[in-house]
């Protein structure tokens, strides 16, 4: 056993035993588990709002963007920052309704506002079934740290089953309490390492972060800027845009919204999470280092490790690996939550509306191993690349942001009806879209080259907004006569 | 009207790109592309600052 697994297998056992120790003096009843009884701070607010930074996804993904992409990498920078500026204003006021309405689940949130329990099944699905790419992206990057970081000694599907084993274990026991400890650590321990090696390697290997770029720039002219055709300007534009407007729609991070002890933490994080989220520039460097050091990478993804493995000693490569396997276990442990909270919640309790609220919470915990392992089974038959099922799973959760924006008007015109068949007819256009590989340009192959280029999740989105609409303004009178119904009742 | 001021951030990211999207000339030590958008993050967080200073629903206001 080397000395970098042994490092690796230590961080793990610490986690777990954090994750466990969490739960001390604390009654786990659903609201606890799920939301930490409404009573984070600005500090653990901050690192679960800034959790999606840092993730497999920015760790593995973003270097191996930067490796086999160049310039479109840059968007991940771009959908952040603009998040934050919407959070501004919309955190605060889902955190409000959230406090009032006792609310546990995304799901709620559109069950309450719409009055309508088959809406909230219907956004259940979604969440859970865009989530799912989502931890298997988590997993897949546990199952490369581990077993690039330990030099092959362990193999990537034995690594996803002991990290699912350990996530599972102190999900069930200490739920959200468990993910929010780990973070601290987790984000501590990345901030070192990534501005370490993002400053280290390219003055290692070129001298300083010009000539990298300008060598990279020599070897392959245009590679950092966006290309004329594919990941154009038009691409970045769309998928900015889109990622942006989904961001705060996946479920486990709308629902970590109502773990804030204020409404003002909210407002105080966006101002510097933009700031916080430039380390990622440290992770797209040593993905560009290895353009020219680590080159004919067929997955681009394994770059920062291979990279890794060639400049440091062994017992640093198990550091790395060590921060790597938490991007993966925290933000994993949160998923895992969020969907059995769901499941339970809004799907189970809608059908068998007698379950009680203890049911509930003892079911969520006992959902978690079995959605664990259908992540599993996704993650072991997967072969898609880190962002790529990071962009499919924004383009499904996104298809919630008409109907959730329009819910916090003072005048929302939306009925249930429409925002029910807005839903649905988005998430099928994406999934038709991402089952049949279109694009825009196979759709419209005599449009100008620009929008042809345009992310597929806007079509998606723009055929939710119009049947929303139609179906909005088809069914006013509808919900009015109900209303009527129940007054007169 | 302090509202307005987040506009900002959408037009250096999505409306200028077109015109930033370029490799040279490099500032700081970066292509010009990156640069922008590293300058693009530093000046939302300053608009944010600056909006929360100016909205009073954070100094006990309405």
């Amino acid at each position: 056993m080397n000395s970098a697994l042994l490092i690796i297998f230590a961080f793990l056992l610490f986690s777990l035993y954090l994750g466990l120790r969490a739960k001390k003096g604390k009654q786990m009843d659903l609201e606890q588990w799920t939301v930490g009884g409404r009573g984070f701070g600005p500090i653990i607010i901050f690192i679960l709002m800034a959790g999606e930074i840092y993730t497999t996804f920015t760790f593995l993904g973003g270097s191996g963007w930067a490796y086999g992409k160049g310039g479109p990498t840059f968007y991940i920078l771009c959908y952040g920052t603009l998040a934050y500026v919407i959070s501004y204003w919309m955190l605060p006021a889902v955190w409000k309704y959230a406090k009032e309405h006792n609310l546990m689940s995304q799901s709620d949130f559109f069950v309450t506002k719409y009055k309508s329990p088959a809406l909230g099944v219907l956004v259940s699905l979604v969440g859970v079934i865009a989530l799912v790419p989502y931890l298997v992206l988590q997993l897949t990057g546990l199952g490369n740290i581990v077993s690039e970081a330990s030099y092959g000694s362990v193999s990537p599907t034995l690594a996803i089953w002991i990290g699912v084993i350990v996530v599972t274990i102190y999900v069930m026991v200490s739920g959200i309490h468990g993910s929010a400890w780990t973070a601290v650590v987790k984000d501590s321990m990345i901030l070192v390492i990534v501005l370490f090696m993002g400053i280290y390697l390219p003055y290692h290997y070129y001298g300083g972060f010009q000539p990298m770029f300008m060598a990279i720039d020599n070897a392959k002219p245009g590679f950092l800027a966006l290309p004329s055709k594919g990941l154009s300007v038009s691409w970045f534009i769309s998928t900015v845009l889109l990622t942006a407007l989904g961001f705060y729609m996946w479920p486990h991070f709308f629902a970590a919204v109502y773990s804030a002890k204020s409404e003002k933490e909210f407002r105080k994080n966006s101002i510097f999470l933009p700031l916080y989220q430039l380390v990622l520039l440290f992770v797209f460097f040593v993905g560009f280092v290895a353009v020219l050091q680590v080159p004919g990478l067929k997955n681009g993804d394994l770059s920062l490790l291979r990279l890794s493995k060639m400049a440091f000693p062994t017992w640093f490569v198990g550091i790395i690996g060590s921060a790597g396997l938490l991007t993966a276990i925290v933000p994993g442990s949160m998923i895992l939550m969020a969907s059995a909270t769901l499941i339970a919640k809004n799907i189970y309790k809608v059908f068998v509306p007698s379950t009680t609220d203890q049911q509930v919470a003892t079911l969520a915990k006992y959902l978690v191993p079995i959605i664990a392992l259908v992540a599993v089974f996704f993650t072991l038959i997967g072969g898609k690349t880190i962002v790529t099922l990071l962009l499919m799973g924004y383009s499904l959760v996104t298809q919630l942001f008409p109907a959730f924006i329009f819910s916090l008007m003072k005048n929302n015109f939306v009925t249930k009806q429409g925002a029910f068949a807005g839903i649905l007819a988005g998430v099928l256009t994406v999934g038709l879209v991402t089952v049949s590989n279109i694009t825009v340009g196979t759709i419209f192959p005599s449009l100008p080259q620009a929008v042809k280029d345009l992310n597929v999740g806007i079509i998606a989105l723009i055929v939710n907004i119009v049947i929303m609409a139609i179906v909005s303004l088809a069914t006013q009178g509808l919900n009015v006569n109900e209303s009527n119904i129940q007054h007169a009742k | 009207n302090f509202r307005w001021l987040a506009i900002i951030p959408f037009i250096f990211m999505l409306c200028v790109i077109p015109f930033v999207n370029r490799v040279t000339p490099y500032v700081l030590g970066m292509p010009f592309i990156l640069f922008w958008i590293v300058l693009s993050v530093v000046v939302t967080s300053i608009i944010m600052g600056l909006i929360y200073k100016l909205d009073p629903v954070n100094h006990g206001g309405d």
